[in-house]
């Protein structure tokens, strides 16, 4: 129950013109796709994989569900994986390894439907030295063991990756072990059920009066058992509560696990006192019930997200590994290669070793992409060494571009939109992407000093984010535990003078009605449903502190870039004559065989195309060109283009085109340009204009200020707009505006916004793929629901609302039970009555509260059944997430 | 009255049982991953019980 399923990103359904679907993955096929017994194909990698497992007996992959596979973007090289098989590598990675045998545990993202856990599951089909493979679906993982002698670890990930499922290598990320600590949970859990069954099972006579039919031995003999079952409970399922009690008493902090041990102590004591004396059987059923209350609400609230890592530091952004030269090659004169395409690309040759790879490749490498190159993990990486990046590979430390021209995309760092050319010699920071072809740089700064790693040094970043003793019910449990123990020793001092003989009763009766049940509970059940209910609209939250926060903000500043904006393809527009519908198809078709990601908005923009096209290349920096039903097309800068063409046409053009057009060129003649712009996402007008009433608003940006005017109008005149800021600047907009009193909250994406998102009272990362990367925050938010965040904040406000009528009504109760008790009045019979009846009422009180707002804020449908199964993530499709990636959080970690 | 004793020890014998029977499947970790199992039925036959020889190695 503790385990969620997270919808993965679903792509927009491409009309397949041509061709059908591929019977592997599901995308469309090209006009002439490559077949096999009657099934189509969008391309021979996906064919490869399907004969491959078809011989292997593994058909039954595809009855599973349709189209199960993923397409396979890139020719899987065991080169690439070759820095696994370093000792310190492996060491960090193995979770047990004896020389005959090891076990590994491998992120594997592509993991999306059942066929996908059958299929990791039967792996051994496929490898003689693979063994016993287990999938863990919703933490996307399988946990193979496999034995060193007959297929080393990168060969291993080199298979998977051949079939489609390539593991994720980070830095940063070790081992994730699934902690003891929540199988003693459940077992706590188990232990106080059994105890309140069994023990409510006795007492039952005694709630009707029968036990006086039994005699006074059987009520001693149930007396004397209810407390044996119940110091199993006491002692180890309420452990947590004894330790927190302790440890807040020697902070001198009266926290909730304060009152909380008193009572559950004071219950425990006079159930022995009372049985020892043969008064009665004690109160264990009431003791042993409220333990098993609490510890249910402690694993309601405790629901963690697998997927979702709320803590991540800029290790976490980088690959493990990168490819380093090992002999410097004369500057600018290695090939650049595209690497789009990916089996497109290959040979017929290359692409038969990869299939004879997955049963042959033993000790050689049988295809060694660049003559020279090796892989290397990243903490090996040294100042002065070259290294290969190739598209959208992530820089990870500062270096000097060593090749003729590259275009970086810093996006991911300071929020500028537009990609940087640089030329040969220029500085580059750490962090910035590579866009087009494979550059080579020489690194200048080892990965811990550099300028991405320096933003990590900041103070933001030292303090620890949880302060639970200012959480609203330790607020109220200070003032609780004062008055309760007070009364007790009122009551008790009174009745001294007046009748000593009930002055013991009077102070434990008071301690055990007072017990705060109610206030621990109300708390932990609203915010779990509010947690429950947000999630499912793919608003993920660190934790229930975190709701508390949110109702206490009254700033919000809002990142632009990737937040505010969308690069999709809306915000393509083509200057210049219409395109006929043929042309449209061709510049998509070409558009589609490039990674960069302009090419990609084009394409997407355009519609999906498939035509075959013949001669393709890519010039990186410049712009791509192909052949495609006879008509030679090129897509590219303004200068490359016009290069290429017929330079008559390039009719009175005036000054240089706004960055961010790509011209295109058909058969010689310019056609026209493409304008891409960043659009602002639907509704966010809405959105500003439903919160600038209330918040203080602010928006920052990494980006220059060309777009200032727009933004100035959306936001209205009060809000503060601020352009060209870097990482910094915003930590420190963010904390002036706290050195004001403001709480705020900071919307932002990225790692740029990452220094920012720590600082804030709440920080919200906005992710195009909830699977994906994301800087430390808060809220994990889907780009989709950037618009609802109005509503998520009342939501935030009515939770904290409904945890103090909670309280109230706990006050109230205490107060009626309190007075009685004090007065001497309480029998035994109304107590273990009281008792369990005050914490039902708040576990519905709580959940019932909390659903119903949501539904009445339009959060969730009001049709839906109150908790649907989660239900199983749509496949996503392989080529748009890497869109995202690139051109949205930039987060993706491809090593 | 023995009959309740018997009936009481019964009841207790039939909840041990079953407490056993939980403390096994935790610490097994059973709960550890409540999502797999549930696609892996799913599938026709469970994955052949891997041939000895395969895994240990010599």
């Amino acid at each position: 129950m503790s385990q969620e399923v997270l919808e993965l990103q679903i792509p927009p359904a491409h009309a397949a013109r041509v061709g059908g679907r591929c019977f592997h993955c599901g995308e469309p096929c090209p006009a002439d796709p490559p077949a096999l017994d009657g099934k189509v194909f969008c391309c021979l990698g996906c064919q490869t994989v399907f004969s491959l497992l078809r011989e292997s007996g593994l058909d039954q992959f595809y009855q599973l569900q349709a189209a199960p596979g993923i397409r396979v973007r890139s020719a899987s090289v065991v080169a690439r994986w070759k820095f696994l098989d370093d000792p310190a590598v492996q060491e960090t990675l193995l979770d047990y390894a004896d020389g005959k045998q090891s076990r590994v545990t491998l992120r594997l993202p592509a993991i999306h439907c059942v066929a996908c856990v059958w299929l990791l599951e039967n792996l051994f089909k496929l490898h003689p030295g693979i063994g016993k493979s287990r999938v863990n679906f919703a933490r996307r993982e399988a946990a193979i063991a496999f034995a060193p002698e007959k297929i080393k670890l990168s060969e291993l990930a080199a298979l998977l990756a051949s079939i489609g499922y390539e593991p994720q290598f980070t830095m940063g990320e070790t081992k994730t072990k699934p902690s003891p600590l929540r199988k003693k949970a459940w077992l706590q859990i188990g232990l106080a059920g059994f105890g309140f069954g069994n023990i409510m099972l006795m007492s039952l006579p005694f709630y009707f009066g029968l036990d006086s039919a039994n005699g006074p031995w059987f009520r001693n003999m149930a007396g004397w058992l209810s407390l044996t079952m119940a110091l199993p409970v006491v002692t180890f399922s309420a452990s947590d509560f004894w330790r927190s009690a302790w440890a807040g008493l020697r902070r001198r902090a009266l926290t909730l696990e304060v009152p909380i041990a008193f009572g559950l102590a004071a219950v425990y004591a006079s159930s022995v006192v009372e049985v020892a004396a043969h008064r009665g059987p004690g109160y264990c059923d009431s003791l042993t019930g409220l333990i098993f209350f609490l510890l249910c609400g402690r694993l309601f609230q405790r629901k963690t997200y697998e997927r979702l890592a709320f803590d991540r530091d800029y290790k976490g952004f980088f690959p493990l590994s990168v490819v380093r030269k090992i002999t410097p090659a004369p500057v600018g004169s290695q090939s650049e290669k595209s690497t789009s395409g990916g089996f497109f690309s290959l040979s017929s040759g290359e692409r038969a070793g990869v299939r004879a790879g997955l049963f042959q490749a033993r000790n050689e490498p049988l295809i060694n992409p660049v003559q020279g190159e090796e892989c290397i993990a990243i903490s090996r990486l040294q100042t002065g060494d070259r290294i290969v990046l190739r598209n959208g590979e992530l820089l990870p430390a500062d270096a000097r571009l060593i090749s003729s021209a590259a275009c970086i995309d810093y996006s991911f760092v300071t929020g500028e939109a537009d990609p940087v050319e640089c030329r040969a010699g220029a500085h580059l920071y750490a962090g910035g992407r590579q866009v087009g072809g494979a550059i080579e740089v020489e690194t200048v700064k080892p990965v811990a000093h550099s300028y991405l790693a320096s933003l990590w040094n900041n103070e933001a970043f030292r303090k620890t984010r949880d302060n639970d003793l200012e959480s609203l019910t330790n607020r109220y449990s200070r003032w609780f535990t004062k008055v309760v123990i007070g009364v007790a020793l009122a009551a008790a001092a009174f009745w001294l003078f007046r009748n000593p003989s009930k002055s013991l009763q009077s102070f434990t009766s008071v301690l055990i009605v007072a017990c705060p049940c109610a206030l621990a509970l109300a708390a932990p059940l609203t915010y779990g449903t509010v947690q429950r209910l947000l999630a499912r609209l793919k608003i993920f939250l660190r934790n229930a502190l975190v709701i508390e926060r949110m109702a206490e903000i009254n700033t919000i500043v809002l990142d632009k870039t990737g937040t505010l904006t969308t690069a999709d393809a809306r915000g393509v527009q083509f200057e210049g004559n219409e395109l006929s519908d043929d042309e449209r198809e061709w510049i998509s078709s070409l558009a589609r065989h490039s990674t960069h990601p302009n090419s990609l908005r084009i394409s997407r923009a355009l519609g999906a195309a498939t035509l075959p096209v013949h001669e393709f290349e890519e010039t990186p920096g410049c712009g791509i060109q192909g052949e495609i039903a006879g008509n030679r097309i090129l897509l590219g800068s303004q200068g490359w283009v016009e290069g290429m063409s017929d330079p008559s046409d390039t009719t009175g053009r005036d000054g240089s085109p706004p960055a961010g057009t790509v011209f295109v060129s058909i058969n010689g003649t310019i056609r026209g340009s493409f304008l891409l712009q960043n659009s602002v996402r639907p509704e966010v007008g809405k959105l500003i204009a439903s919160l600038g009433g209330r918040y203080e608003l602010a928006l920052l940006s990494g980006d220059n200020e060309r777009e200032a005017a727009r933004f100035e109008a959306l936001f209205g005149p009060c809000a503060v707009l601020k352009f060209n800021q870097s990482p910094a600047d915003k930590l420190r907009f963010i904390q002036e505006l706290q050195q004001r009193g403001r709480k705020v909250m900071m919307v932002g994406d990225g790692l740029n916004d990452a220094g920012a998102l720590r600082q804030a009272d709440v920080g919200v990362a906005v992710v195009e793929d909830v699977g994906a990367f994301s800087p430390a925050s808060d809220v994990i938010l889907h780009a989709t629901e950037v618009p609802r965040l109005a509503k998520v904040l009342d939501f935030a406000g009515a939770a904290v609302r409904i945890v103090r009528a909670g309280f109230v009504v706990s006050a109230l109760y205490n107060l009626f039970g309190v007075s009685i008790a004090a007065a001497g009045l309480l029998q035994p019979m109304v107590c273990a009555v009281l008792m369990p009846v005050s914490s039902i009422s708040v576990v519905l009180f709580s959940c019932g509260a909390a659903t119903w707002r949501a539904r009445q804020m339009g959060l969730i449908s009001k049709t839906s059944a109150p908790l649907p199964p989660d239900p199983l993530p749509a496949k996503g499709g392989p080529g748009l997430p890497s869109v995202h990636l690139i051109v949205g959080t930039g987060a993706a970690a491809n090593p | 009255m023995s009959v309740v004793i018997i009936l009481i020890l019964a009841g207790l014998l039939v909840g041990l049982v079953f407490l056993g029977a939980f403390v096994w499947s935790a610490r097994s970790g059973q709960y550890e991953d409540t999502t797999t199992p549930a696609l892996r039925m799913l599938a026709d036959d469970p994955p052949v019980k891997i041939d000895k020889t395969n895994i240990t190695l010599k």
